[in-house]
Parts: structure tokens; C-alpha cells; sequence
């Protein structure tokens, strides 16, 4: 009988690992991983890297050019914004924020979608109507005035900026929790570990997370670049970080009046948050190609 | 009894992660005029896809790699895409195992069964309101036919309306519209209930009997094939390992997988004695070295079936691929 | 004492009412899954549970493992309540009561190693040390016909057959007595079946278990069941010994389902009965005896009134009017 056992082992390797090597062979999404690496370390080791004191002001540099223009000065590559500061300096510490808030954000909106939407979908009845209608509730609002209000109501400051946006934020990965554990519980092997004596405990965390933990991933990797830009948006608006911490909103906000003039001064920081946000999402669409079942041929 | 449809060679080759799997290799067979062929497999057999090569409708990246199909006279493997849709459908039908899938969920029945006239019969009146009669009337007549009580009303209803058994005779119903010469069936009975799946069956052989249509009765169910199949076509891992009258060959099987089939299928009639099974399972299909598919799960190989073995003559009108056929004889 | 007693075993599902019926103010429709249903599993024996698709067979052996709430109605274990048994007390019983399932692709979880999962209720009920817990995990293993080096493999990397033997295995590591086997051959090839079967009895006779089969297929029904039980719309309509049912059916429906059944080698020795339409929905079941609609000998009392179920023969008994009548479906076709 052993002999109907030799034969056929397709792959030692598990599902993850095949969807990691699938991954892995997408060009575009590996330089896309590779932009987004280079953005963390910069902002990791931003006082390494960064050529000048990002909040040093000199007002004999006000609007200086960058390096390649006429009356630059490679000392300052990018050029200097109004009050002087080098603006590379500002990009390179302004992504400490933008990531900082974004992975704080996500982190903490995964894990209480996480909670909300397993208990949801495994003990649905009253649990799950209660969750669903404070989810439906959130979703009724914008987004962006909903944060604008809580910031004005909280004052600003980086732990509010990250509460102000979790709040909301959780609802996306919750209703992909649910939905996933409505689906998932319902077959066999859960019902095989219920037979078998497992708890509601094991059965959400060992039976249905592992199995559910793909697409949400996928969409929290999507949206963190929609978090670093509502960041830079409520940044922008001056309800964001407060000055003179460097954000990329904020940057771009403070380049406004020159645009004319000085044209690198909003460029730039607007372009690190394109190039991020762009980065994020072509490596969230190929993690989704290649994880999520539903996609893939 | 002519011959209708005649496949020789037939090579049907896929390619995946894990390389060319020859899904089908060297297949030949013969459906004559009116009869009924049982094919009858395992799954990863070939043959499902043995009749969707026959119907050009193999997906990528599955493709013909070589062999001939002649039906009524021509090389379907040399017509264009354009001539092989005229025949799909009016010369040649063929019904899906899961009728929910395979009919639109979105149309009537009746659209369904319009769209299938429209786009194959020449006979029909140019006018357009003798045009919708036409076709109305030939609607109703066809799930009359397949035994679908009040079809009028019938014909306005959409699939999720009807039961397992009643979608499976409309799917009947619609590759019957054009009287088709070659009606392959595959696996028509297996989602049904035993009470349904005899019904539909013998629906079937009913209506071949009338229109003397010929029929492919593709099963894994031998008990199927031995009431309804005037041959029957056994195939292993691609290959076509026994055929032959049913009769003759569920009698006295001349392969040993056709023997081990029969015998390792539970019977009341067995009670206490122990069914034995055939060891082991269907080798990869991947890189398959050219000798006896079967000899790694057969009781009676020896070291001279390390070769690739052709179809040997074992009977009237009967081959199989086996060097020890005379053993078993 | 039977191992095994269920007495009107009832298991209903209130179907959502739709918008329409909301406000024209009807009440909630009831899907009676499993209706009062009887029965008792002698220790060591096979009753066979066949029935067609959508016949409830498969929700009563979920009802009996307590797998789906039964909604009234008693099972008793080896002299325990299990309806009646509080959380803790249940998570015990498992050990006991087992269930094998149709599918072998969902009933493992794919992103656990096999060694996790068959060793699964060692760790839920504390049974063995992680050291031990592998070594029994692998030894299970080898009993059902894998090797102790697949302990971690996961499920995609077996084929059918072998996955049905993972769930084998998973099912018998606790050492149960009782195993409910739901469909457990069906959706396996021909070759393949008749391994697991050749198993599941060799593992019956070796370890003393006690199985209820629950099958559409009356042939492998036939085959290995000692008695048998015979499920339509949520109802036992006939129990008995293999035999004395497969032999001298009395329910008119048996009858249909016996002579449906498509034969080998011998030519029919029974006439085949046609039965008319298809299985009413349980939504809405028919009055009375819910077979009538398709049965061929229903005359007026059979559409208003159930039948009592009624002694036949040694512990034969079916549940049909026109059972004194001594009429059979397989006499008149034949």
C-alpha cells in the first residue's frame, strides 16, 4: 500500500513559499520593492545621509535654485525653500514621517480590523451586526473631512495624526476579514477541527487567519500609500505635522506661494511622495497577483 | 454501419509549470453511424479531453500536437475556425457534466435554444415573424422531447429555475436542436441522484433510437457503460488501453486495469469477501518513459512490459494494449 | 444497549425570509433538514445511511456529533446524553465520536503541515507530549498507508486518495469508537475508492470501531453495511438488515432506488421503475407521506396522513400505508 504513496509529491514547498517565488519573478514589482527599500533607509538613517541640518534657516540662501541651475549650489542639490532650509535634507527626513505614520496607521488599522472582522464572521448574530453597522457608519463619511475633524478636534501632534487616520483605516481591512471568515468557516476543515474539540479560539487563529492572512495583506499594502497621502494631504492642509518637522505635505504646501518663481520647492517633495505611493502600489498589485488565488490564472 | 467519426493518432499535449503533459497520446477510435461508444477512465484519463480535441475546443495552453480526426468525410484538424464553428453545434454536440455552468445563467432556456438555431439552420423561413414561430415551435418540440413537462412556459425561464436533472436535459435539449449526427455526452449523469441519472440515461438512449444519432458516452461508471453502450473504449493515462463490445469486454476483460476496474468496484453481491483493489495510482504524466503505462500498478507485469506496447488484436472487434492479453483470455 | 441511540433527532434552519414575503407579512420558512428521525448503531457494526442529494443524511450525521445543533430530539452515547452534555463535557465526547468527510481537498487546511494536522487532537485534548504527539502522529500515519517522512508535507502535495487518508488518520488519532463517514469514497475514482474502502474495513475489524456510512451510492452501501437505513426529505423510510432490505425492499422508494441502479455483467433480473419528477424542495415539503408526488401506488389517504413506521420483519420496519397490500413496484415492471 506505501507503493500509492511514492509516488506523486508535486513540490517540497509550501504554498507561500511558491507565491513568494511567483513574486519574486516580477520584474516591475522587484524594482518596485527595491524603490521602496531605498525610501526606508533613507528615512532610517535620514542624520547619515542628509547633506545639512534640515531645519537650519538661512535666509541668504532663500529660494536658491537647485545645483545644475543658474546661482545653485551643489552643496544644496535640490535648492532651498523660502526660509533657506535645503530641501533634499527636508525630503530625506520628511520620509521618515510619511513612512512612519503610514506603517503606524496600517499596523495598528490591520489589527483591529483583524479582531473586528474575525469576531464578526465567526460569531456573527448580534456581534457581527454591531461591527457591521459601525463599519457601515464609517464609510458614510469622506475620509479626508473625517480626519480634518478629528484633528481640529484633538489638536495636532504625530500620535493624533495616527489615530486620526487609524480610526477610519480599520474598516477596510475588517470588512476583508469578514467576508474571508464567512467564507472560510464554512468549510469542512473547520468543521473537522470543531469535531475534533477545538475552541473558537483555535479555530480563528490556527484554522481560519493562516488562510485568510494573503488578502489582507495584499489590500493593507494598497492601502498605505492611500494613508501617505491622506498624511501629506492633512500635512498640506497645516493640520498635520506641525512645524518645522520636515513632512512632504507640508513641503509642498509651503511651495505653493512660489510656484511661479521656485518651482523646486513644491517638485520635489511632490515628487517623493509620487514616487513612493507608486512604488507601494505596483508591489501591492504583483503581492496580490501572486497571493491572492482569485487573481492568478 | 459506416463510420462517422474516425481519430487516428490523436496527440493532445499541455504545456505546464511542471513541463508537457501529454493529456492525450495516440489515441485512435471509430464511431460508427448510429452506435453508442462508452468511454470509460479514471480522472487524468484523457478522456474529457480527447472529445474536446475532437471539438476543437481544447484551451490553451493545451493544444493538438498531432493525429487525424476525419467525421463524415473531412479532416476536422485542417478546417478553418470559421468551418469548425458551422459544425460545432449542427453536425457534433456535446453536453457538459455541470449544466449550471455550462448554460448561461443570464439568458432564457428559450434564447439559449434560439441562438443555437440561428446560427446553424439554413432552414429556416427568412420572414421574421414565420422566423420566431419557427423557432418557438421547434423549441417547445425539443424539451418535449427530453420529457420537460408545459414547455411553453418552460421555455421563458431561466436555469436556476430548474433542478439538477431537468438543467441536464435541457443541455440535452439544446445539443439536440440541430439533430446533430454525433452527440458526446460527458459525464452527463455524474452531479445527478441515482433515480434522476437513470431517467436521464435512458432519456438518452431513447432519443438516439429515434433520430439515429450516433452517441460518446463519456463516464467513469462502468455500470453506466455495460447498460447503455454498445462499445465500449477503456482508457488509461492518455491512452486507450481496451475496446470492444461491451458485452465481450466486461465478460472476459483482456487488459488488467480493465480487470482490476471491474473488480475493485463494490457490489452487494461481494458482501464479506474482500474487493481487491488496484494498488498505487495514475503515474505523473509528466516526462512518461515509452513503456506499459500501468505496468507499475499491474499484478501481472513482468520485465518484458518495459516496452511501449501497441494495441494487440484480442478477439472480434476487440484490441487491447497488453503483451499478456493471451493469459487473460 | 446500542452504542449508539438516536431518538427523534430533529434538525430545522429557518430560511431567510425574502423582502417580498416580509411585507406581505408571511412568517418565517422552515427547512425541516432532519425530521424525527430514529435510530440505534449496535457496537461494531456499519449502518449504512443512503439517501439522494438534499435528503438530509449528511446534516443528521452533523446533528448526532452535535456538529449542527440539533433543534429537538435526543442522541445517546455509551449511556450519555450528548444533546444534553455542557461545552466542556462535549470537547471530551469528541474523542470518542469522530466524522470523516466527502471532500478531501476542504477538509484539511492547507496552510497546516500534515503532522499538524493529524496531530491536531492530541494537542486540543492534551493526549500526548510534542515529542510523543509525533511519534503517534507518524505511527497513524504508517496504520493508514503513508510514510512517517510526508509528516511534513501539506495537503497540496498528496493526491486525492492520500488526502482521504490524511483525514482517515486525523479521525482515528484520538482512538474513537464511533466514526461517522460522510460520503467519504465519493468524490474518489474507481481504483481509488475501492482502496479506502478496503481500508476503512480493515481499520473497523483491527480496531473495533463502530461506523455510521453515509452514502448515495447503494452499491458501496450494499457492500460493506451490516444494516442499513434508507433517508428521503429529512425521514427514515426503511431500516434493516442489509439483506432483508436489499432482497425484499418494502418502501416504494427503496424499490425506484434499488432498480436504478445501473448493473454489471448480469442482465437486469429486476424490471426498472421509473420514478416520476424530481425531489420536492424541503422548503416546502409535500403533505402527508412526503414520497406521494412520485409514488407510483399513492392513492388519497397517502397525501393527508404520515405513515407509521411498522414492523416488516426481524428488525425490518418501514414507514408506508400500503405495506399489507403486499405490493411491489419490482413485481409489476418486471
Amino acid at each position: 500500500m506505501t507503493d500509492a504513496t511514492l509516488a506523486a509529491a508535486p513540490s517540497a514547498e509550501s504554498l507561500f513559499r511558491r507565491n513568494l517565488r511567483d513574486f519574486r519573478r516580477n520584474r516591475l514589482a522587484m524594482a518596485s520593492v527595491a524603490v521602496i527599500l531605498i525610501f526606508v533607509l533613507m528615512a532610517v538613517a535620514a542624520p547619515l545621509i542628509a547633506p545639512q541640518d534640515p531645519n537650519e534657516t538661512d535666509l541668504f540662501r532663500r529660494l536658491q535654485p537647485p545645483g545644475w541651475a543658474e546661482g545653485g549650489d551643489w552643496a544644496f542639490p535640490l535648492g532651498c525653500d523660502a526660509l533657506g532650509r535645503d530641501i533634499l535634507s527636508r525630503i530625506i527626513y520628511g520620509a521618515r514621517i510619511s513612512i512612519f505614520i503610514g506603517a503606524a496607521v496600517i499596523f495598528l488599522a490591520t489589527g483591529v480590523g483583524i479582531l473586528a472582522g474575525l469576531a464578526a464572521g465567526y460569531f456573527r448574530g448580534w456581534v457581527d451586526v454591531v461591527i457591521s453597522r459601525v463599519v457601515d457608519i464609517l464609510l458614510g463619511f469622506p475620509y479626508l473631512i473625517f480626519a480634518i475633524g478629528l484633528m481640529a478636534m484633538m489638536g495636532p501632534g504625530l500620535l493624533n495624526i495616527v489615530l486620526a487616520l487609524a480610526y477610519k483605516e480599520w474598516v477596510i481591512p475588517c470588512r476583508v476579514v469578514r467576508g474571508e471568515t464567512l467564507a472560510v468557516r464554512e468549510l469542512e476543515y473547520v468543521e473537522a477541527a470543531r469535531a475534533l474539540g477545538a475552541g473558537p479560539r483555535h479555530i480563528m487563529w490556527r484554522e481560519i487567519l493562516p488562510n485568510i492572512l494573503s488578502p489582507v495583506i495584499v489590500v493593507s499594502t494598497i492601502r498605505m500609500a492611500h494613508v501617505i497621502i491622506l498624511e501629506a494631504s492633512l500635512s498640506f492642509l497645516g493640520l498635520g505635522v506641525q512645524p518645522p518637522t520636515a513632512s512632504w505635505g507640508s513641503m509642498v504646501s509651503d511651495g505653493r506661494a512660489f510656484i511661479l518663481e521656485a518651482w523646486w520647492v513644491s517638485t520635489f517633495p511632490g515628487l517623493a511622495i509620487l514616487l513612493l505611493v507608486l512604488a507601494i502600489n505596483v508591489a501591492s498589485q504583483a503581492l496580490r497577483d501572486a497571493f491572492d488565488p482569485r487573481f492568478s490564472e | 454501419m459506416t463510420v462517422l467519426l474516425e481519430v487516428t493518432s490523436l496527440r493532445t499535449e499541455f504545456a505546464t509549470r511542471a513541463g508537457l503533459v501529454r493529456a492525450v497520446d495516440g489515441v485512435s477510435l471509430q464511431v460508427r453511424r448510429g452506435e453508442c461508444l462508452g468511454v470509460v477512465g479514471e480522472s487524468g484519463s484523457g478522456k474529457s479531453v480527447t472529445f474536446t480535441s475532437v471539438m476543437g475546443l481544447v484551451r490553451s495552453p493545451g493544444k493538438v500536437a498531432a493525429g487525424t480526426i476525419f467525421f463524415d468525410g473531412r479532416d476536422l484538424c485542417q478546417l478553418s475556425s470559421e468551418e469548425m464553428r458551422a459544425i460545432r453545434g449542427r453536425d457534433i454536440a456535446m453536453t457538459m457534466q455541470d449544466a449550471l455552468t455550462a448554460l448561461n445563467p443570464a439568458l432564457t432556456v428559450g434564447e439559449q435554444m434560439a441562438e443555437v438555431m440561428v446560427a446553424h439552420d439554413e432552414t429556416l423561413p427568412a420572414g421574421r415573424a414565420a422566423r420566431r414561430s419557427a423557432i418557438r415551435e421547434r423549441s417547445v418540440e425539443m424539451l418535449g422531447l427530453v420529457g420537460i413537462p408545459s414547455p411553453e412556459t418552460r421555455l421563458r425561464q431561466y436555469p436556476h429555475e430548474f433542478s439538477g436533472g431537468m438543467r441536464q436535459r435541457i443541455m440535452i435539449a439544446i445539443a439536440l436542436t440541430c439533430r446533430p449526427k454525433l452527440l458526446i455526452a460527458d459525464e452527463p449523469t455524474t452531479a445527478l441522484d441515482v433515480t434522476i441519472q437513470a431517467q436521464v440515461l435512458e432519456l438518452i438512449t431513447d432519443i438516439r433510437a429515434r433520430l439515429g444519432m450516433a452517441v460518446v458516452l463519456i463516464t467513469h461508471d462502468l455500470g453506466v457503460v455495460a447498460e447503455h453502450c454498445d462499445r465500449v473504449m477503456v482508457m488509461y493515462a492518455g491512452q486507450v488501453v481496451e475496446e470492444g463490445p461491451t458485452a465481450a469486454v466486461i465478460e472476459r476483460p483482456r487488459h488488467p486495469y480493465t480487470r482490476g476496474l471491474l473488480a475493485s468496484i463494490p457490489r452487494p453481491a461481494l458482501r464479506g469477501q474482500r474487493i481487491e483493489p488496484i494498488m498505487g495510482q495514475v503515474p505523473d504524466l509528466v516526462g512518461l518513459p515509452p513503456q506499459c503505462r500501468f505496468h507499475s500498478r499491474c499484478p501481472m507485469a513482468r520485465p518484458e512490459c518495459l516496452v511501449a506496447v501497441p494495441m494487440l488484436p484480442a478477439g472480434p472487434g476487440r484490441q487491447a494494449r497488453c503483451l499478456r492479453l493471451e493469459d487473460l483470455a | 444497549m446500542s452504542l449508539l441511540e438516536v431518538t427523534d433527532l430533529s434538525k430545522h434552519y429557518a430560511g431567510r425570509p425574502s423582502l417580498g414575503d416580509r411585507l406581505s407579512g408571511k412568517r418565517r420558512t422552515l427547512v425541516r433538514a432532519v425530521n424525527g428521525v430514529s435510530l440505534a448503531v449496535e457496537r461494531g457494526e456499519i449502518l449504512g445511511l443512503i439517501g439522494e442529494s438534499g435528503c438530509g443524511k449528511s446534516t443528521l450525521g452533523r446533528a448526532i456529533l452535535r456538529l449542527h445543533e440539533p433543534t429537538d430530539g435526543r442522541v445517546v452515547f455509551d449511556g450519555t446524553d450528548v444533546t444534553a452534555l455542557p461545552a466542556p463535557e462535549l470537547k471530551a465526547m469528541r474523542r470518542r465520536m469522530q466524522i470523516i468527510f466527502q471532500d478531501p481537498y476542504a477538509s484539511l487546511n492547507p496552510r497546516r503541515t500534515v503532522a499538524e494536522i493529524v496531530g491536531l487532537p492530541l494537542a486540543l485534548h492534551g493526549l500526548a507530549s510534542r515529542e510523543e504527539a509525533r511519534a503517534v502522529t507518524a505511527r497513524v500515519l504508517e496504520r493508514v498507508g503513508l510514510r512517517a517522512a510526508q509528516l511534513d508535507r501539506y495537503p497540496h502535495q498528496f493526491s486525492g486518495g492520500q488526502r482521504q487518508r490524511i483525514g482517515i488518520a486525523r479521525a482515528l488519532v484520538s482512538n474513537p469508537e464511533f466514526i461517522v463517514c460522510d460520503e467519504p469514497v465519493s468524490a474518489l475514482d474507481v481504483s481509488i475508492q475501492a482502496q479506502i474502502i478496503a481500508l476503512l474495513l480493515e481499520l473497523k475489524r483491527d480496531l473495533g470501531l463502530t461506523y455510521l456510512f453515509i452514502s448515495h451510492d447503494i452499491s458501496v452501501i450494499g457492500y460493506l453495511s451490516d444494516r442499513v437505513a434508507v433517508m428521503y426529505l429529512g425521514e427514515i423510510v426503511e431500516t434493516g438488515p442489509v439483506a432483508a432490505v436489499l432482497d425484499n425492499p418494502r418502501h416504494p422508494y427503496t424499490q425506484s432506488l434499488l432498480s436504478a441502479v445501473p448493473e454489471i455483467g448480469t442482465k437486469r433480473a429486476r424490471g426498472r421503475v421509473r420514478l416520476q419528477g424530481d425531489l420536492p424542495s424541503p422548503l416546502n415539503p409535500p403533505p402527508g407521506c412526503k414520497f406521494h408526488t412520485r409514488c407510483p401506488l399513492a392513492v388519497a389517504a397517502c397525501r393527508t396522513l404520515a405513515p407509521e413506521t411498522r414492523t416488516v420483519g426481524p428488525g425490518h420496519s418501514a414507514a408506508c400505508h400500503r405495506l399489507d397490500e403486499g405490493l411491489s413496484l419490482l413485481e409489476g415492471a418486471r
